[in-house]
């Protein structure tokens, strides 16, 4: 029982080692190949756009923030939206209803927030 | 699967026509603009209501739907209409001030019903799953009420303070539930009780799971040592919010905790009555020793209901019959005298501002005897001094540990409400035997003055109406343990 458990999860302790050889031959190799000129920028964690190493209390516009909140839960009624479509079939009325249930609430509250206008930039 | 013609709806029609009001409502609002903050606040409340008569007259017995997810019976409903009872007192008395503030924005008694609903949901939670939707739809609308000033800082950092805890506690709390689905193979509080019926020791997966539970709803019942939040929160949230944060709340969460320990987790009492018990010592202690030292009464209030809720959680740890009814006394007694101090708070302003240190009270008794009549009546019952109310909730609580032969815990009980007594006779101190600096505004607030006056009323008269209300209780809490 035990070992025929521990069997199930040998792919991935596969996957794991192959991982941690791969990665190692990467960073070993790249030692003994490439040239080695570091610098401060060369050195310094990549971090996309922003300096790494700043106050964190930088102010930036709390409309990208609205936008993306707005975003996400529109993502996740598409997300929760393909499983449904794909099980229609055995998930009866009832799983039809409750989906429908569901996309009414959210456009509720779509209708909400545009009438408080958060989906004017402006 | 279920089948849409065999779905059983009427256990949920109360949470279902709470969901659909505040819809309507929202929609009625948001085109009306903050000038329907008024009406919208009344329809709350006649919702709240609405829907505590159609539970009043529920079938009696249990029933069980969505697939057993959803259960109602006697003791949901009791303390669906103790949550109810809780957010219309509430309401009523933070109308007048939400606009004394300026912060009378319609979002105001919306959030409030979606919160209240949530709490329903967690009330009849008959699922791991169906717990932590509960839990999660009433902390959401918490999170925003609290930074509901939100021009204020202080209102702000309460905010997100509460946020962050929160979002660790439900962390915590959902770690605890996977624990238990992997050990135990069931999410669902009645396999949980079938499992747990059978083996007499769990496996140790189990009991961490549910320790992890159990710290996630400690959490929201600020219990030490899981209470550092509730302080600044009470004090950094607007007055009526706090007021709804010290009332309503506790009481789902306490009905939820009562649910999960004796039903889903009765079969394996031991391993979560030690950890009870020392929360309950801490709980005591705590809230009695730093009380002392507060001076803004709000604060004051915060370690006040860390306090009792450590005196609560004695009933639930004697884990027996008589000791959850004891809670849930405890518990009722403790919403309706809560709110009425709180209505005090809120009718404390000077030169139209809130104040809310103690000392704002000082010599109340000259210039107003009948608040401070109020006060006094509040701070004794809530000091557990006979015939007020607060006297027989601590007295079943204790009585229950001391059957199950728990004398520390009611020795601790008894000697920190000593200790707590200081702070509230303090008070009464300050309102009758200081003399006044400065008068207290007399406030246009007739909500805040009603809910004053009943709960100092139901306070004094509790004694003679004690009698029902136990009955009542005790058909509640025989209709969970046997189901």
């Amino acid at each position: 029982m035990e070992q025929a458990f521990l069997i199930d999860y040998f792919p991935i302790f596969v996957f794991i080692m192959i991982a941690i050889g791969i990665s190692t031959m990467a960073i070993i190799a790249s030692w003994i190949v490439g040239r080695q000129k570091p610098d401060d920028e060369k050195t310094s964690p990549y971090e996309c756009g922003f300096e790494p190493f700043e106050d964190a209390r930088g102010k930036f516009d709390v409309r990208f923030y609205l936008v993306a909140i707005l975003f996400i839960i529109f993502d996740l009624e598409v997300a929760f939206l393909f499983p449904w479509a794909v099980s229609l079939g055995s998930i009866g009325l009832f799983g039809f209803w409750s989906m429908v249930v569901f996309l009414a609430v959210l456009t509720i509250g779509f209708i909400y927030e545009w009438k408080k206008g958060a989906l004017e930039w402006e | 699967m279920i089948d849409l013609q065999t779905f059983n709806i009427i256990p949920v029609m109360p949470e279902i026509i709470m969901a659909l009001m505040g819809m309507v409502l929202l929609i009625f609002a948001v085109s009306q603009g903050n000038k329907s903050y008024r009406i919208v606040s009344w329809y709350v409340v006649l919702t709240c209501i609405t829907v505590g008569a159609i539970l009043l007259r529920f079938p009696q017995g249990v029933s069980i739907t969505f697939g057993g997810m959803f259960v109602t019976e006697p003791f949901a409903v009791f303390m669906k209409l103790l949550v109810l009872a809780g957010a219309s007192l509430v309401l009523l008395m933070s109308i007048t001030y939400m606009q004394r503030e300026k912060i009378a924005r319609f979002e105001y008694p919306i959030l409030i019903l979606f919160s209240t609903l949530g709490m329903m949901v967690m009330l009849s939670a008959n699922d791991l799953i169906s717990l932590y939707m509960g839990l999660e739809l009433q902390s959401l609308p918490l999170y925003v009420l609290a930074a509901f000033n939100r021009d204020n800082l202080k209102s702000s950092e309460a905010g997100l303070k509460y946020f962050v805890l929160g979002a660790l506690s439900s962390g915590l709390l959902l770690y605890g539930c996977s624990m238990v689905y992997g050990f135990a193979g069931t999410t669902n509080f009645i396999g949980l009780a079938e499992v747990f019926a059978l083996e007499a020791t769990p496996v140790a997966g189990v009991v961490v799971g549910l320790v992890f539970i159990l710290v996630g709803l400690l959490f929201k019942i600020s219990a030490v040592p899981f209470h550092m939040w509730s302080p600044d929160v009470y004090e950094g949230a607007p007055s009526s919010v706090t007021a709804f944060f010290a009332v309503v709340p506790k009481i789902a969460a306490i009905g939820l905790l009562i649910r999960v320990s004796m039903s889903a987790f009765g079969g394996i009492a031991e391993q979560w009555q030690q950890v009870l018990m020392l929360v309950a010592m801490g709980s005591m202690i705590v809230g009695s020793m730093a009380a002392i030292v507060q001076t803004n009464i709000k604060r004051l209030m915060a370690y006040s209901s860390i306090g009792h809720m450590g005196y609560a959680l004695i009933g639930l740890t004697a884990a027996s019959s008589a000791g959850v009814q004891g809670l849930l006394v405890y518990m009722m007694i403790y919403m309706f005298t809560t709110a009425g101090v709180f209505a005090i708070i809120l009718l404390m302003v000077r030169k139209n501002m809130q104040v809310e240190t103690i000392d704002d009270l000082a010599g109340l008794a000259q210039y107003k005897p009948l608040m401070a009549l109020c006060m006094a009546v509040l701070m004794f019952s809530m000091a557990g001094i006979p015939p007020l109310a607060g006297f027989f909730g601590k007295l079943f609580v204790f009585q229950a540990a001391m059957a199950e032969g728990m004398y520390t815990l009611a020795i601790v009980g008894v000697l920190t409400s000593v200790i707590a007594a200081y702070y509230y006779l303090r008070i009464i101190k300050v309102m009758y035997f200081d003399s006044a600096t400065e008068q207290l505004d007399n406030v246009e607030d007739s909500g805040s003055n009603f809910v004053m006056r009943a709960s100092a009323f139901f306070a004094v008269v509790f004694i003679t109406i004690a009698w029902p209300i136990v009955e009542a209780i005790h058909y509640a809490v025989d209709s969970l343990l046997f189901l």
